[in-house]
């Protein structure tokens, strides 16, 4: 039976849209850059070598829990010692992204990206769906987004790790304090974007103050809800610059660690 | 007269219907309301359209223009090229009546399900005291004029007639959002009935509420995902839940 | 096609403030109401309030009450006002207000989390609750909201939430049905399917607003055909003052296809100020005699007054909205207008962008999007536009019942009286809620005494023959040709200036559109047909022109919303006297009758020598009736 815009008693109407504008841009660029980023991400993830140039870490492979972790990688360790899939030691990249994927899968910007461009749900505003059902997220699996907070919470020791490896970035590859070079001001910016990203986080948002009935009973929360409402509005840009530039990050130390000189030193 | 201006018109009712192609005259700084109306003094008497105050704040004149949700008094033909020709159908979410006029009862039963504001007991006229702070929020919901552009959008119920039993739409999460931001309603359970008998699950946050919005209220931002928050507080947060449970904090909140 | 029939207690004609507020008062008190209104609901005219609404709550400045706003709103009526409605309006309207707020509108607040009120002409203190500049919909709104509990009520005590208080959206009423002289119903026809609607009713309130369809410059949506104007006359019932017209000295001019829709009064509340082609300041020269002492006379005060309002007279851009409308068109006539005929209105230069933003939403947002003017930056270009209508039915202040109609009250724009000659800013919405109120308590107590009166077959077959009539013709004039004949003719004719010669030409004029009207033909079917809609309201406008131009030629003065060019100035023995209109089925006939003089007690509030500006020797010496 015919729902949606043919529904029985709507206008009569043959076009699923109507609209004269590209509205297909939109969707279409967002699938070329996640897709990009998803396979050029696996492919860094299996590849499991060249993430640690000393002293930068590739932040796909940060922390590196697994035994099988090059020297010096580790900051935390190597608690579980390495996992066997399928008979091949699994990549420690794929121990640790799983909470920053599941921070920008549960992300509300990321929702609307990923619901448009690859479920054209809708793909654009009024251009019909081509799906016959839809039930939201009120069921499993999407039901698991409205838990963003904790991969928010989650994703703050991340930017913390991530921001430690940042300030390593100032020792020179001898281990020596006080230099610093490309490297240092390419995951200096890794570290602001990632921490921008999640303090304009909608979770942030309702934890910092969102959440309160009575502002004027709580100024400084107030005052803090408007800072973190202002950065909000820029949510969906830090969503992809930050993304962007994870993978340049990592792009960047595979880059060093095959050619060390690539990593100018300022001083 | 500064252009001769292309249209086509849906024309037709809940049975049948058709775009009807129509040239008219039109003056620099016309909206398509003014349009409209010149094709139904000369030409079409009886095309059907609602309008009310012609300034964008009765909300009346939802329809769509080249395919997207607009108000026709706030459309400029200046926005359209010469040569463009200007599509007009009616809201594509709700059943039509006649022409550009549909049937957005829908609206009106969501309503009537929202419960009302509640006041304190023992509250009188004049003593409440409220901080502008506290009701900014709820002020920016208030700015809606119902023309329901975004229920018309929202694809929950646009591509899905059946969903319209048990969703409100983006509408009525504002007003659930304004309410349960009052600083003083004391009805507590708006969390819970919003996700469970209003629907607030079914919102995938693809923000063409937002989009349509001739407010310009941060629908999406500023009420509904602050309600999924909300709401997440009482539903799918077992620490806060756990937290509600050992104290009893709302009330200072 | 079977009539659609229904019986309630009281129906309310219009969904605006006052009917919304009727509606309320008479379910509160048990019965069983029917709003009908001509859109949907929650679309009325009110929505288009903007500044706010007067109540003399004293939030920002204690030394405010009721008197005082009393004072004000005589002053601005010219003392024409009948003054038991404006003591009861000035009394009542902080109630109103507050119980806006429990039924969860949401004022802006001053630092002690009051309601915050702002300034506005013709208001001595800051006296407008206000919602940034949006009021009007936040007054609705809440109404609607209001109506929607009550519903909710009604459905969790009998399971039927529309069984006793239901909105009929999108219906035209055609006649207020008698019988035995006394109302009985109204009837009329569905909008959306062109079926008839009869609804039989003991007590009916007329709360359907103005005439500004009427003109063709006009504030006014689609729904100002002065329906209920034209529904009392021809149910026997009186109109008072139909001359006075309020024309709102600032409309937009520009462009063409938003010529006339409204930039608030807040905008020169906030500090606007009026400018003409040569950069003059110009209401500095248009400050009438008897505000002398009230208005500043020099642009240093007038700024000085917006910090400190308690040793500095006002700035005369706040002056009651008669005098800046005669000010601009004055300008505008002598060749120092702007290029589209209006005059310029800034606001930019004493506000930051973020605080214009902020206090003018909406103001930003309607030029921003219509006209492409920022007004943080530039200066608005603005003119006169048929606002309100100050006249309109004679009611008994206590109760809102029409005079001479047993079972019809009237409130809000369409009852007359309350404003005088001229209605301050921020007055119309305290009115709706006020007089709305009333009109609901006048009903149920007639309802109470008099209970049902149904309407004979014949008067329903009489109504019903009229809804037909247009379809039965073919070939006949064209109701939106005649329109714009009509606009025409008010515009040139029966506008802000006036004279006897042209008021003459335009009383034979609108007799003629009268008698063509009669001959109307619709193309079509009844489905949802503008030009079928139009046809009835077309028979409403040119009843309530008729009444203006008749009323305005025979008033030889002039005074707030009525300017003669052949009598300029305000005469004390025209203030003693309303104009009447009456309608004999054929033409409407005019009688003078003499207001109500004002009580002691209320003649006691004023100094005794501003009552001299207004008042003759004889009255002033009589000091009031006891």
């Amino acid at each position: 039976m015919a729902t949606g815009v043919f529904s029985e008693g709507r206008a009569k109407i043959s076009e699923r849209t109507l609209r004269t504008d590209k509205w297909w841009i939109q969707p279409l660029i967002t699938v070329a850059v996640l897709f990009s980023f998803i396979v050029y991400a696996t492919w860094r993830a299996l590849e499991n070598a060249h993430y640690y140039a000393e002293p930068l870490i590739s932040p796909f492979y940060s922390p590196c829990l697994s035994t099988t972790c090059v020297s010096g990688s580790s900051l935390l360790g190597t608690p579980f010692g390495h996992i066997i899939v399928f008979g091949m030691v699994l990549s420690p990249a794929f121990i640790i992204l799983i909470f920053p994927l599941g921070f920008r899968m549960t992300c509300y910007y990321y929702r609307k990206a990923y619901f448009r461009s690859f479920w054209m749900s809708p793909p654009a505003c009024a251009v019909a769906e081509p799906h016959a059902k839809y039930t939201g997220e009120t069921k499993a699996p999407l039901i698991v987004n409205n838990g963003h907070r904790y991969f928010f919470y989650i994703g703050l020791v991340f930017n913390t790790l991530l921001t430690i490896d940042a300030i390593l970035a100032f020792k020179n590859p001898q281990g020596q304090w006080g230099h610093m070079s490309l490297g240092t001001v390419v995951l200096l910016l890794n570290a602001t974007f990632l921490w921008g990203y999640s303090a304009s986080c909608h979770s942030c948002r309702h934890a910092i103050g969102g959440r309160l009935r009575h502002f004027s009973k709580h100024p400084f929360r107030y005052k803090a809800w408007t800072v973190v409402s202002r950065l909000n509005q820029k949510h969906q840009n830090f969503a992809w610059v930050s993304l962007i530039w994870v993978a340049f990050s990592d792009f960047f130390v595979r880059m060093v660690s095959l050619h060390p000189t690539w990593n100018k030193y300022f001083f | 007269m500064a252009r001769t201006l292309k249209l086509r018109i849906w024309r037709g009712d809940d049975k049948t219907g058709a775009l009807q192609d129509v040239t008219v005259e039109a003056n620099h700084g016309e909206v398509v309301l003014d349009i409209i109306h010149r094709v139904q003094a000369t030409q079409m008497g009886d095309l059907a359209v609602r309008w009310n105050c012609k300034a964008g704040k009765c909300g009346s004149c939802s329809m769509e223009i080249n395919g997207k949700p607009r108000l026709a008094c706030m459309t400029q033909i200046s926005a359209y090229g010469e040569e463009e020709t200007i599509t007009i159908t009616p809201l594509r979410a709700f059943p039509v009546i006649k022409d550009l006029v549909t049937d957005v009862s829908y609206n009106y039963k969501k309503a009537m399900e929202i419960p009302a504001m509640e006041m304190p007991a023992g509250m009188k006229p004049g003593e409440p005291r409220m901080q502008q702070v506290d009701v900014e929020r709820s002020q920016e919901f208030r700015k809606c004029i119902e023309c329901f552009l975004c229920q018309n959008t929202c694809h929950v119920i646009r591509d899905h007639e059946e969903n319209k039993k048990s969703f409100a739409g983006p509408r009525f999460f504002i007003r659930i959002a304004e309410l349960d931001m009052h600083p003083l309603d004391i009805l507590r359970n708006r969390k819970k009935t919003a996700q469970e008998e209003h629907g607030l699950g079914f919102c995938n946050i693809t923000k063409c509420c937002t989009e349509v919005c001739p407010e310009h209220i941060k629908i999406t931002d500023n009420a509904i995902i602050p309600m999924k928050e909300r709401v997440a507080d009482e539903k799918y947060d077992p620490v806060r839940w756990l937290g509600s449970k050992i104290r009893r904090r709302e009330e200072v909140l | 096609m079977t009539l659609e029939k229904y019986k309630y207690d009281v129906v309310v004609i219009g969904a605006g403030g006052a009917g919304l507020r009727a509606a309320v008062e008479a379910r509160d008190a048990g019965l069983s109401v029917a709003i009908v209104c001509k859109s949907l609901f929650g679309k009325a005219h009110t929505v288009m309030a903007e500044g706010g609404a007067a109540a003399s709550m004293g939030n920002v400045n204690d030394n405010d009450n009721w008197m005082v706003h009393f004072r004000d709103t005589m002053r601005g009526g010219k003392f024409l006002n009948h003054y038991r409605m404006a003591e009861l309006h000035a009394k009542e309207a902080p109630d109103r207000i507050w119980e806006l707020e429990m039924w969860g509108a949401l004022f802006d607040r001053t630092k002690e989390g009051k309601i915050s009120q702002r300034n506005f002409g013709g208001h001595e203190y800051p006296r407008l609750a206000h919602v940034g500049d949006r009021t009007g919909l936040e007054l609705i709104r809440t109404m609607q909201q209001r109506i929607v509990a009550l519903q909710q009520k009604d459905q969790r005590e009998t399971g039927d939430a529309e069984k006793n208080l239901k909105v009929f959206a999108e219906v035209t009423i055609t006649e207020i049905l008698k019988e035995n002289g006394k109302v009985a119903g109204a009837y009329g026809y569905r909008r959306e399917s062109g079926e008839e609607i009869l609804f039989e009713a003991p007590a009916v309130v007329i709360a359907t607003g103005g005439v500004g369809k009427t003109f063709k410059i006009t504030s006014n949506s689609w729904e100002g055909t002065g329906d209920g104007h034209a529904l009392a006359l021809k149910a026997g019932a009186n109109l008072v003052d139909m001359e006075f017209l309020q024309f709102h000295p600032t409309g937009m001019v520009w462009p063409l296809s938003v010529k006339g829709i409204l930039v608030t009064e807040s905008v020169r509340g906030e500090g606007g100020i009026l400018t003409n082609s040569l950069g003059e300041r110009f209401m500095f020269k248009y400050i009438p005699d008897v505000f002398k002492d009230k208005y500043a006379d020099n642009p240093e005060e007038a700024d000085r007054w917006y910090l400190d309002q308690d040793n500095n007279r006002r700035p005369p851009e706040l002056l009651p909205r008669d005098e800046v409308a005669r000010a601009i068109n004055s300008e505008v006539k002598a060749g120092r207008g702007t290029e589209h005929g209006g005059v310029f209105l800034d606001v930019s230069k004493r506000l930051s962008a973020e605080v214009i933003k902020k206090r003018l939403p909406s103001m930003w947002h309607q030029f921003y999007e219509l006209a492409g003017v920022d007004i943080t930056k530039e200066a608005m270009e603005v003119g006169p536009t048929c606002h309100y209508v100050m006249g309109g039915v004679e009611v008994e202040p206590d109760t809102a019942a029409a005079v001479g109609v047993d079972g019809l009250f009237a409130a809000g724009e369409v009852a007359g009286g309350m404003h005088g000659s001229n209605r301050l800013g921020g007055n119309s919405l305290t009115d709706l809620l006020v007089f709305g109120r009333r009109a609901g308590m006048g009903a149920v107590e007639y309802v109470k005494s008099h209970g049902a009166n149904p309407a004979s077959d014949a008067t329903i077959q009489k109504a019903s023959a009229k809804i037909e009539a247009p379809f039965a013709r073919t070939g006949g004039e064209n109701a939106y040709s005649l329109h714009q004949e009509l606009q025409e003719i008010t515009h040139n004719l029966v506008g802000i200036i006036r004279t006897g010669a042209e008021l003459k030409e335009a009383i034979e004029k609108i007799a003629d559109i009268r008698k063509r009207s009669a001959n109307i033909s619709v193309t079509g079917d009844r489905k949802f047909n503008p030009g079928f809609h139009l046809a009835f309201d077309l028979d409403n406008m040119l009843l309530v022109a008729e009444s203006t131009a008749k009323s305005a030629i025979l008033r030889e003065e002039s005074r707030g919303g009525h300017t003669r060019d052949d009598f300029p100035g305000m005469n004390s023995t025209w203030r003693q006297v309303n104009h009447i209109s009456s309608f004999d089925g054929e033409k409407v006939n005019i009688k003078a009758q003499e207001l109500p003089a004002l009580p002691k007690e209320l003649f006691d509030l004023f100094d005794v020598h501003e009552l001299e500006k207004y008042m003759t020797s004889e009255e002033i010496a009589k000091g009031g009736s006891k």
